[in-house]
C-alpha cells in the first residue's frame, strides 16, 4: 500500500515527464506526445506503476484542463473575440453543427438510438484544445492562418459545450434514476428542465461572483502585500467554481472557462495569470499523462480493428469537413491541410461529456469505454499527424507547388532591390528606400501580413525568399541587392545559401539576430551583417551620456568608437569559433576582455581618437620652451 | 539693444580650458542667444530652415570657435555650406542677411607676434580670416572686427578667468549699444573697443 502513497505516486508521474518530455522533444515529438508516451509507459498496460489505468489521478489532473480554461478565458480579450467573430462564429459554428449532424447521422446509421447518436455526435465533433494549442504553439504556427482559424474554433467548441452540458439531461433517458454514488449532485432528482434551470443558476452564480466579489477579495490580498496569499487566492477561485460545478454535476472546466472570462477584465488578470500558469503547465503534463494511462489496451487487443476503424473513420470524416469549410473560407491549401488535420481528433471533452453520458445513461458502459479508447488514441495520434505534416506535406507546399496557391504570387515587377521579410525590422528600411525613391519587391512568409500591406496599398508578394524560383521570379537575376530581414535565423541562412549559390552577383544586406547568428553569416561570407538591436541601443546609450552631462558629439563619437571596437572583437571571435569546445572558454574571456575594455573606453576614446583637438601636447612643448 | 546671436562651435569642450572658460561666462547671458552647434547636431545633420530663422531673427552673429588650422572646426564649414543658401543670403534675391554684422571669436594657442609676417605661422589672423570676411560681404553683411585671445597655451587659470571676464563686458557693450557695431569697422580687434572712448567713460 505504502507504494501506492501520494508520495510515491508523484515520484512516478514527475520521474516519467522528466525521463520521456526532454527525450520525445529531442525526436522532435513534442511534448504532449511526450507525455502520453510516458503514460503509456507507467500505466498499466506496459509498467503499471499506477494503479486503475491512471483513472483516480485523471479526477485531479482534470484540474489541469480546468486551469488551462480558465486561462484561456482570461485570455480572452473582448477586443479578440470581436476581431475573430466571423470565423469564431462562422468557422467554429459550422464546424461544430456540421461535424455534430454527420457523426450523430453515421452513428443512427449504424443502429445507435437517436439520442445516444445526437449525444456522440456533439461529443465527437469536439477537438482537443489542449493538444492542438500546445502542438501549435510549440511549432510557432500560432500566428499562421491555420493556426488562428484552429483558435477560432477551439474557442468557439469550449464556448459550446456550455449549452451541450445543458441540452444533455434533456437526452437523458427520462425515468431512470441517476446512480447513488452520485448523489451529491444538487440536479439529481429533478426533471430535465429543473436540471437545466441549475445548470443556468450556477453559471449566473459564477458571473455575480466574477464581477463582484473576486475583486474587493483582490484588493484586500493585495494590502497585506504577502506574496504567497495571492497564488492562495488565485487557485481558491478555481477550485471554488470547480467545486460549484461538481455540485450541479457540471464540468468544473466549464465554469473555470466561464470565470475566466468574467475575471478578463479584472485589474488583476495578470496576477492571477501568473499564479496560475505553473500549476496549469503542470497538471496539464499530469493530464497528459493520465490520457496515456487510461488507454485501455485490452479492450483495444478484443477489437482492434474496429477502434481503428472507428478511429480512422472519424477523423478522416472530421478532416474532410474541415477542409470544406476551409476552402469556403479561402484557406490556401497548405494552411487548410494545417487546419484540418489539427482539428481532426477528439478533444478532452469528450472524456468529461462521455462520464456525464453515462451517468444520465444517454450511453452504456461499453460504448462509453470503447469510445474513450478511440478519444485517446486520437488523442495520442494528433501530435504525430502534425509532425506528418511538418515533415512531409508542408515542404512539398513550401519547396514546390509552381504557381498552384498564392505562394507564388505572380511577380511582374523588376527592382534592383528585392527586401526578404517585412516584419517590424525590414518593413523599416523599405520604407526607407521607398521614400527615397528606390523601387523595392519585397517578399513575405506571413499570409496576414502580406493580406494587410495589401489593403494598404504596399505591393508586398507571398512567398518563401529561400526558393530559387521565388527569388528568380523576383527578379534576382536583374536585382542589384537583396536584403535579407527575415525574423527566422535559419530561413535567413537558407535565402542566404541559395542567393550565393545561385545569384552571386547579389550585394547581400542581412540582418542578424543573436550573435550566433552573426558568427554564422560571417562564416557565409556574408560581408554587410546587420545586428539587429545594437545602433538602437547604442543610440539609447549616448543619449543616456548625454543627459548625464557628457558633450553630444563627444556621446556620438565615444558611441561609433563602441561600436567599432565592438565589431572588431567580434571578428576575432568568429575565427575562434571551429573550435566548438573551446569557444565558451574563449567567449568568456572574451566578454572578460571586452570589461576591460568598456572600462578603458573613458580614458582611450579621447586620447585615441580626438587626440587633433587636445591642446595638452603642444602646450606642454610650448611651455618647455619657454622654460628652456 | 542689439540682439546677438553666437554660433558656438568646439567638437572637444572638455580639453579646452578657454573654450569652456568663455562659455561659463556668456551662457544664460541675457539678450545674448546662444546657439551650440556640435551640441545640437552632434551628427553634422544641421537643420537648416532653424539655423536660418535664427540668423534672421538677430543683428550681430559672432562665429565662436577654437581657431583650428587657421579656420574653424569642421561643423562651421558645414553650418556655412548648408545654412548660406543661393536665393537667401546671397544672390539677386538672397536679401535675408542684409545690414547684419559678422564676425568671428576665436580664441588661439600661439602669442600674437606668431601671427606676423616674421612670425611662425607668417600671416595675421585677420588673413587666414578671409573666408568668413569675403563670405560676409557676399551675404551683404558687415563683417566687423574679429575678438581673438592669443597665447593661450601660456595662459594660467587666473589669466584665462580674466580674458573670459573682459570677452563677457566686451560682449555687454555690444548688447547694451555702449558702442555702435560700426565703430569695430576701424579697429584691428575688437578686443582693443575697451580700449576706446565711449560715451559711458
Amino acid at each position: 500500500m505504502d507504494q501506492h502513497s501520494l508520495l510515491f505516486q508523484s515520484m512516478v508521474y514527475l520521474a516519467a515527464a522528466i525521463v520521456f518530455v526532454p527525450l520525445a522533444k529531442k525526436m522532435g515529438l513534442g511534448a504532449v506526445l511526450g507525455y502520453l508516451i510516458a503514460g503509456v509507459i507507467i500505466g498499466p498496460s506496459v509498467a503499471g506503476l499506477i494503479g486503475n489505468g491512471g483513472e483516480d489521478i485523471m479526477h485531479f489532473a482534470e484540474f489541469g484542463v480546468v486551469m488551462m480554461l480558465f486561462l484561456i478565458g482570461i485570455e480572452l480579450e473582448p477586443a479578440l473575440l470581436w476581431r475573430l467573430r466571423s470565423s469564431i462564429l462562422g468557422l467554429g459554428g459550422l464546424q461544430v453543427i456540421v461535424s455534430a449532424a454527420a457523426i450523430a447521422a453515421i452513428s443512427y446509421w449504424t443502429g445507435q438510438p437517436l439520442k445516444a447518436s445526437l449525444a456522440l455526435g456533439m461529443i465527437l465533433s469536439l477537438s482537443s484544445t489542449a493538444i492542438v494549442l500546445q502542438t501549435l504553439n510549440e511549432k510557432g504556427w500560432m500566428g499562421t492562418t491555420a493556426g488562428q482559424s484552429a483558435f477560432s474554433v477551439l474557442l468557439f467548441q469550449d464556448i459550446a459545450v456550455i449549452p451541450m452540458l445543458a441540452i444533455f439531461p434533456l437526452l437523458a433517458v427520462s425515468g431512470i434514476a441517476v446512480p447513488g454514488s452520485h448523489s451529491t449532485s444538487l440536479r439529481d432528482g429533478l426533471p430535465g428542465w429543473g436540471q437545466t434551470l441549475v445548470v443556468l443558476a450556477a453559471v449566473c452564480v459564477i458571473i455575480i461572483a466574477g464581477r463582484y466579489v473576486v475583486n474587493p477579495l483582490m484588493r484586500v490580498i493585495a494590502r497585506t502585500r504577502v506574496r504567497e496569499l495571492f497564488t492562495a487566492t488565485a487557485l481558491l477561485i478555481v477550485v471554488a467554481i470547480a467545486v460549484l460545478m461538481n455540485l450541479v454535476g457540471l464540468s468544473s472546466a466549464l465554469g473555470a472557462f466561464l470565470g475566466g472570462v468574467v475575471l478578463a477584465n479584472s485589474e488583476y488578470r495578470h496576477e492571477l495569470e501568473s499564479d496560475i500558469e505553473p500549476f496549469k503547465g503542470l497538471l496539464l503534463g499530469l493530464f497528459f499523462i493520465a490520457v496515456g494511462a487510461s488507454i485501455d489496451f485490452r479492450l483495444i487487443m478484443q477489437q482492434p480493428w474496429l477502434i481503428a476503424g472507428i478511429v480512422i473513420a472519424l477523423m478522416i470524416v472530421k478532416a474532410l469537413i474541415l477542409l470544406g469549410l476551409g476552402k469556403i473560407f479561402r484557406m490556401s491549401t497548405d494552411q487548410n491541410l494545417l487546419f484540418a488535420l489539427a482539428l481532426s481528433d477528439i478533444g478532452e471533452f469528450a472524456f468529461v461529456l462521455l462520464s456525464f453520458s453515462t451517468q444520465s445513461h444517454i450511453l452504456d458502459e461499453h460504448t462509453t469505454a470503447m469510445l474513450t479508447a478511440v478519444v485517446a488514441i486520437s488523442m495520442a495520434l494528433t501530435p504525430l499527424i502534425m509532425l506528418l505534416y511538418e515533415k512531409v506535406l508542408q515542404p512539398r507546399y513550401t519547396r514546390t507547388a509552381p504557381g498552384n496557391e498564392r505562394h507564388a504570387d505572380e511577380i511582374n515587377e523588376k527592382n534592383p532591390v528585392i527586401i526578404a521579410g517585412f516584419g517590424r525590422f525590414g518593413s523599416m528600411t523599405g520604407r526607407f528606400l521607398r521614400a527615397n525613391g528606390i523601387a523595392c519587391t519585397i517578399l513575405d512568409l506571413d499570409s496576414d501580413r502580406v493580406d494587410a500591406l495589401h489593403n494598404l496599398g504596399i505591393k508586398v508578394y507571398y512567398g518563401d525568399a529561400s526558393r530559387y524560383d521565388l527569388l528568380a521570379a523576383a527578379g534576382a537575376k536583374d536585382a542589384k541587392m537583396l536584403i535579407v530581414a527575415t525574423d527566422n535565423s535559419d530561413q535567413t541562412r537558407e535565402i542566404v545559401n541559395i542567393a550565393k549559390r545561385y545569384f552571386p552577383h547579389l550585394q547581400l544586406l542581412v540582418r542578424a539576430q543573436q550573435i550566433e547568428d552573426t558568427f554564422d553569416l560571417m562564416d557565409l561570407g556574408v560581408l554587410h551583417i546587420y545586428r539587429e538591436t545594437v545602433d538602437t541601443s547604442l543610440r539609447m546609450g549616448a543619449d543616456a551620456l548625454t543627459m548625464l552631462g557628457i558633450r553630444a558629439y563627444h556621446s556620438h563619437r565615444a558611441a561609433r568608437t563602441f561600436l567599432r571596437q565592438d565589431e572588431k572583437s567580434l571578428k576575432g571571435l568568429s575565427a575562434l569559433r571551429d573550435d566548438k569546445k573551446e569557444f565558451l572558454n574563449i567567449m568568456k574571456e572574451r566578454v572578460e576582455e571586452m570589461e576591460k575594455l568598456i572600462a578603458s573606453d573613458k580614458v582611450k576614446t579621447w586620447l585615441d581618437e580626438g587626440q587633433g583637438w587636445d591642446a595638452a601636447s603642444i602646450r606642454d612643448e610650448v611651455r618647455g620652451e619657454k622654460e628652456n | 539693444m542689439a540682439r546677438i546671436l553666437i554660433n558656438f562651435a568646439h567638437p572637444a569642450l572638455e580639453k579646452s580650458r578657454m573654450q569652456r572658460e568663455l562659455l561659463a561666462m556668456v551662457k544664460g547671458m541675457q539678450g545674448i542667444t546662444f546657439n551650440d552647434l556640435y551640441e545640437r547636431y552632434p551628427d553634422l545633420d544641421i537643420d537648416v530652415n532653424r539655423e536660418q530663422e535664427l540668423l534672421e531673427k538677430h543683428d550681430v552673429i559672432l562665429m565662436q570657435h577654437p581657431f583650428y588650422w587657421y579656420s574653424a572646426p569642421a561643423i562651421v564649414k558645414q553650418w556655412t555650406d548648408l545654412v548660406l543658401e543661393h536665393g537667401w543670403a546671397y544672390g539677386h534675391q538672397g536679401k535675408a542677411l542684409e545690414g547684419k554684422y559678422f564676425t568671428n571669436i576665436i580664441s588661439t594657442g600661439a602669442s600674437e607676434s606668431a601671427y606676423h609676417e616674421t612670425g611662425i605661422h607668417r600671416f595675421t589672423i585677420r588673413q587666414f580670416l578671409t573666408p568668413f570676411i569675403q563670405t560676409a560681404v557676399l551675404c551683404n553683411m558687415e563683417y566687423i572686427s574679429p575678438y581673438v585671445i592669443y597665447g593661450v597655451h601660456r595662459m594660467d587659470i587666473s589669466d584665462i578667468k580674466e580674458a573670459a571676464q573682459e570677452y563677457r563686458r566686451v560682449l555687454e557693450g555690444l548688447r547694451d549699444d555702449k558702442f555702435e557695431p560700426s565703430a569695430l569697422l576701424q579697429v584691428p580687434n575688437m578686443n582693443q573697443i575697451l580700449q576706446l572712448p565711449s560715451p559711458t567713460q
